[in-house]
């Protein structure tokens, strides 16, 4: 499997606080790799190091390319695809704005109206909704829309940032089903911060257990699945 | 009945003015949040500018393309050097920054060209639009280029994607960047239009007021009445405002004999704390539903 995603050696700080201490891990191509932990292990904090919204040292390369020295906008039209934690909606804007702003760093008016519409069949809600203000859905529509502005991208990686965070079970089921099928037919590879462990490993192929800003274990998501002590110490 | 048509007349001409202002205003504050009070001798600056060039034997609309585009790279120009290093400073010293700036370039503009006052051309005369008795050609003029502006904006910020995503980086910077877009090169694109509206409004009220380094002192209040009447966020409010404005300034000074011409000016500022107090999102200001 090549690697889509190869990190060596990250480390970040918030002030005097170092966060990270030298993280690796590698996200391959069209497969589902899950960052767990608890909280404060480190886990957004990855995340927005990789997208360059933090300060951070070490290497990170996407499809070969090294991207640690880039700027959070250069990173993005590189092809990262970022569903932030507090799902980053642009309230004041319409529905479908929103998905335009995913967009907008592609000039391909046709394309663009084509994914539009297969946003709306992945999320129907969200076409039902297409012209309302944003800040009027509820918080798993809002996830919904912070998903499909990501896919809007055409990510080479999407980013999730506890994509079930605050929602009901049926709505997270929902975006799950998506995030498999995007899996089985995008080729996108897929980098899963999660809390609710046993939902993320259910969809993850590879799984890292992260421990106060290191890498405590890693390993297939069956192997972490079926560890019954790291499940007990880490995991909860 | 003359009396009073006159003076709706003469309203809706100062009212053009102030809608002017209030646009190049409404501007800067989609673009960053704040209303820089330095608007006014921005555009004081430009339209010195344009003269300037029309000294040197420019025509007219050369000076005036010229002065526009030039107060456009201007604005960037000042986003960058002045206000980017203090983009997470408090709301506090960005003000201190504006009123410093207000002070500069004041002095500048009295440094370069003198503070004695010059008569400024306008393009169509000064004689009065034909089938019109109370309005001059000059003022008709600015109403239609006002309007124009108007137009331009809002197909700008409705239409197309440079304008989305200015709007996005103004309300969500972090999640502007995620999706890509360029924060600072829309903030300071933010500075530029400003400049250049404020460009245009300066180049239009010189011949009326005369040009000299203060010329935009009292208009900016009436200018800044309008906006936050009209509501700061919305470019067509501000419009509405800046008209509003003109004719309650004039209405009042003629039939409320306490106000006369000595106390127009108190009009302005009345209308901002009444307007900031009963409604402070203005007349057309956005009525975003908030979750709770």
């Amino acid at each position: 499997m090549s690697m889509l995603l190869q990190v060596r050696g990250l480390r970040a700080a918030y002030g005097q606080t170092e966060i990270l201490r030298g993280l690796d891990f590698d996200v391959g191509k069209g497969a589902v790799t899950a960052l767990l932990g608890a909280n404060g292990a480190g886990k957004t904090t990855t995340l927005r190091a990789l997208c360059g919204s933090i300060r951070r040292q070490g290497s990170i390369t996407l499809d070969g390319v090294p991207i640690s020295g880039k700027s959070t906008e250069e990173i993005v039209r590189l092809g990262v695809g970022h569903v932030p934690d507090g799902r980053g909606t642009f309230l004041k804007q319409s529905v479908e704005n929103n998905l335009k702003l995913g967009a907008i760093t592609r000039s391909d008016r046709q394309g663009i109206a084509e994914d539009i519409e297969k946003i709306y069949d992945y999320f129907p809600i969200l076409k039902q909704r297409r012209s309302q203000q944003a800040g009027l859905l509820s918080g798993g529509e809002q996830q919904m829309l912070a998903v499909g502005r990501a896919l809007m991208l055409r990510p080479k990686i999407l980013l999730l940032d506890e994509p079930s965070f605050g929602l009901a079970p049926l709505v997270v089921r929902e975006i799950f089903g998506i995030f498999r099928k995007l899996k089985e037919a995008s080729g996108v590879g897929i980098l899963l911060v999660e809390q609710n462990a046993s939902l993320a490993l259910d969809l993850a192929d590879h799984a890292y257990v992260l421990e106060t800003g290191r890498v405590g274990f890693s390993g297939k998501a069956e192997d972490v699945k079926n560890n019954e002590q790291l499940k007990r110490s880490y995991l909860g | 009945m003359e009396l009073f048509a006159q003076q709706v007349m003469a309203g809706l001409a100062s009212g053009a003015i102030y809608a002017c202002i209030a646009l190049a205003l409404v501007m800067i504050y989609q673009a960053i949040g704040h209303v820089n009070f330095a608007q006014g001798e921005m555009a004081t600056f430009s339209t010195f500018l344009s003269w300037q060039m029309m000294q040197w034997g420019s025509p007219y609309w050369a000076a005036f393309v010229a002065a526009v585009a030039l107060s456009f790279a201007g604005g960037m120009l000042i986003d960058t050097v002045v206000f980017r290093p203090i983009r997470k400073a408090s709301v506090l010293s960005q003000i201190v920054m504006f009123v410093g700036l207000l002070a500069i370039l004041n002095s500048l503009s009295g440094f370069i060209w003198d503070f004695t006052s010059k008569p400024f051309p306008t393009p169509l005369g000064s004689g009065p639009l034909s089938g019109f008795r109370f309005m001059g050609m000059h003022q008709a003029a600015m109403m239609a280029i006002t309007a124009l502006m108007l137009v331009l904006l809002y197909c700008f910020f409705r239409f197309t994607s440079v304008g989305l995503a200015m709007q996005a980086a103004a309300e969500n910077p972090d999640s502007a960047r995620l999706v890509g877009v360029r924060v600072e090169l829309m903030i300071a694109l933010g500075w530029g239009m400003a400049a250049g509206i404020g460009a245009v409004a300066g180049i239009m009220i010189a011949p009326i007021v005369f040009l000299e380094p203060n010329m935009m002192l009292g208009i900016m209040l009436y200018g800044f009445a309008g906006a936050v009447l009209g509501g700061l966020a919305s470019p067509l409010g501000a419009v509405i405002g800046g008209f509003l404005v003109g004719l309650i300034e004039n209405l009042a000074g003629t039939y409320i004999p306490a106000v006369g011409a000595e106390l127009k000016l108190t009009i302005a500022l009345a209308i901002i704390i009444v307007v900031l107090v009963v409604k402070p999102s203005g007349l057309l200001g956005p009525r975003h539903a908030q979750r709770v």
